[in-house]
C-alpha cells in the first residue's frame, strides 16, 4: 500500500504530471519514430541493392 | 586528402564497424540519463517537478542548433569540393535535426504553460527556433524537389548556408531582446549557473542525444550510399548489361567496356 502511494505520488510529479509526462512521451515518440523510419529505409536499400547485385552477377 | 579519408567505400567499412557500438552506447546513456533526470535529479525550488522537462528540452535545443551547423558546414564542403560524402552527410542529417527542433518546440510549449502561463509567445527566442524548424523543412523539400539530385543538392546547400544567420540570432536572442525565455545557464561565459545535481543529468542526456544523432546519421548515410549505388547499377545495366560483370583485368570485358559509351 505504501509503495503504491509512493508510486502515485511520483507519477503525479508534484501536480505537473500533465506537462512532464507528455513532454517525455513526445520526445521518445519522435526519436523512436525517427529511428524506425531510418532503420526501415536502410533495410529496404540493402534489400534492393542485394537484389540488383544478384541480378547483375558478382560484385566487382 | 579528403578523398583519401572520406571515400565512400572506406566510410561503409568504418561505419559498419562503429555502428553497433554507437547504437549500444546510445541505449545505455539514454537509460542512465532517464533515470538521472526522472528519479535522481532534485525538484527545482521554484519550478518543482516541472523542471524535469529541462532534461529533454535543452539537449534537444542544443542538437537542433548543432545539427543545423553540421548541415551548413557539410553543404559548404559539398559546394566547394563536390565531395559526394559531404552532400550525402548534409541531406542525411536534415530530418534528424528537424526531429530535434520539433521536440524542442513541443517540450518548450509544455514547459511554458505551467511556468509562464502560456503555451506560446511570439518573442525572439521562440520565433527564431520556429524559423529554424521551417528552414529544416524547406531544406528537405528543396533537396528532394528536383528531378536532378545534383541540382537539388546545390539549391539545398545554398539555403543551408544562408540560413546560418539564424543560429546566432537564436543563441543570443535571450540577451538581445526582452523575452520570457531564461538566459543561458550552461553554455555561457564563466561557470555554469546551474547546480551540479541538475547539470550532470543534463549533460548525460545531451551525450545520449549526440550519440543518437551519430547513430542515425551513419544509418542514413549508409542508406544514401546504397541508394546511389543501386541507381548507378540500374543506369549501367541499360546500355550494356555485361559491363557491370566485367572482371578487372580481362581483355574481353575491356573491349565490352570501351564499346559502351554511357558506362562511366
Amino acid at each position: 500500500m505504501a509503495t503504491l502511494h509512493a508510486l502515485s505520488t511520483y507519477l503525479a510529479m508534484g501536480g505537473y504530471a500533465v506537462y512532464v509526462w507528455p513532454a517525455y512521451g513526445a520526445t521518445f515518440a519522435v526519436l523512436g519514430g525517427l529511428t524506425l523510419y531510418c532503420r526501415g529505409r536502410y533495410r529496404r536499400s540493402e534489400r534492393i541493392l542485394e537484389a540488383l547485385q544478384r541480378q547483375l552477377g558478382p560484385r566487382r | 586528402m579528403i578523398n583519401r579519408f572520406a571515400n565512400p567505400a572506406r566510410f561503409m567499412r568504418l561505419s559498419a564497424a562503429i555502428l553497433p557500438w554507437c547504437a549500444a552506447a546510445t541505449v545505455a546513456l539514454l537509460a542512465i540519463g532517464l533515470y538521472l533526470a526522472l528519479v535522481v535529479a532534485p525538484p527545482d525550488y521554484q519550478q518543482g517537478e516541472a523542471v524535469r522537462i529541462m532534461y529533454v528540452h535543452v539537449p534537444a535545443a542544443w542538437l537542433a542548433l548543432s545539427v543545423y551547423l553540421f548541415i551548413a558546414v557539410a553543404s559548404g564542403v559539398a559546394l566547394v569540393s563536390r565531395h559526394p560524402l559531404a552532400e550525402i552527410a548534409a541531406r542525411s542529417a536534415a530530418p534528424i535535426g528537424a526531429g530535434f527542433t520539433f521536440i524542442c518546440l513541443v517540450t518548450g510549449s509544455l514547459w511554458g504553460r505551467p511556468i509562464w502561463g502560456t503555451w506560446w509567445v511570439w518573442d525572439a527566442r521562440l520565433t527564431s527556433v520556429l524559423v529554424l524548424f521551417f528552414l529544416y523543412l524547406g531544406y528537405i523539400a528543396l533537396v528532394n524537389g528536383f528531378d536532378d539530385p545534383a541540382r537539388g543538392a546545390k539549391a539545398g546547400s545554398v539555403l543551408a548556408l544562408v540560413g546560418v544567420v539564424n543560429l546566432p540570432i537564436i543563441k543570443f536572442s535571450v540577451d538581445w531582446w526582452n523575452t520570457l525565455h531564461q538566459p543561458a545557464s550552461v553554455l555561457r561565459l564563466g561557470a555554469p549557473t546551474i547546480a551540479l545535481s541538475m547539470l550532470v543529468p543534463l549533460l548525460v542526456m545531451a551525450a545520449a542525444f549526440w550519440l543518437l544523432f551519430a547513430t542515425l546519421l551513419m544509418v542514413r548515410m549508409r542508406t544514401g550510399l546504397n541508394e546511389r549505388k543501386a541507381l548507378a547499377l540500374r543506369l549501367n545495366r541499360m546500355p550494356v548489361p555485361s559491363s557491370v560483370r566485367a572482371e578487372p583485368a580481362s581483355p574481353a570485358s575491356e573491349s565490352v567496356a570501351s564499346a559502351g559509351p554511357a558506362l562511366r
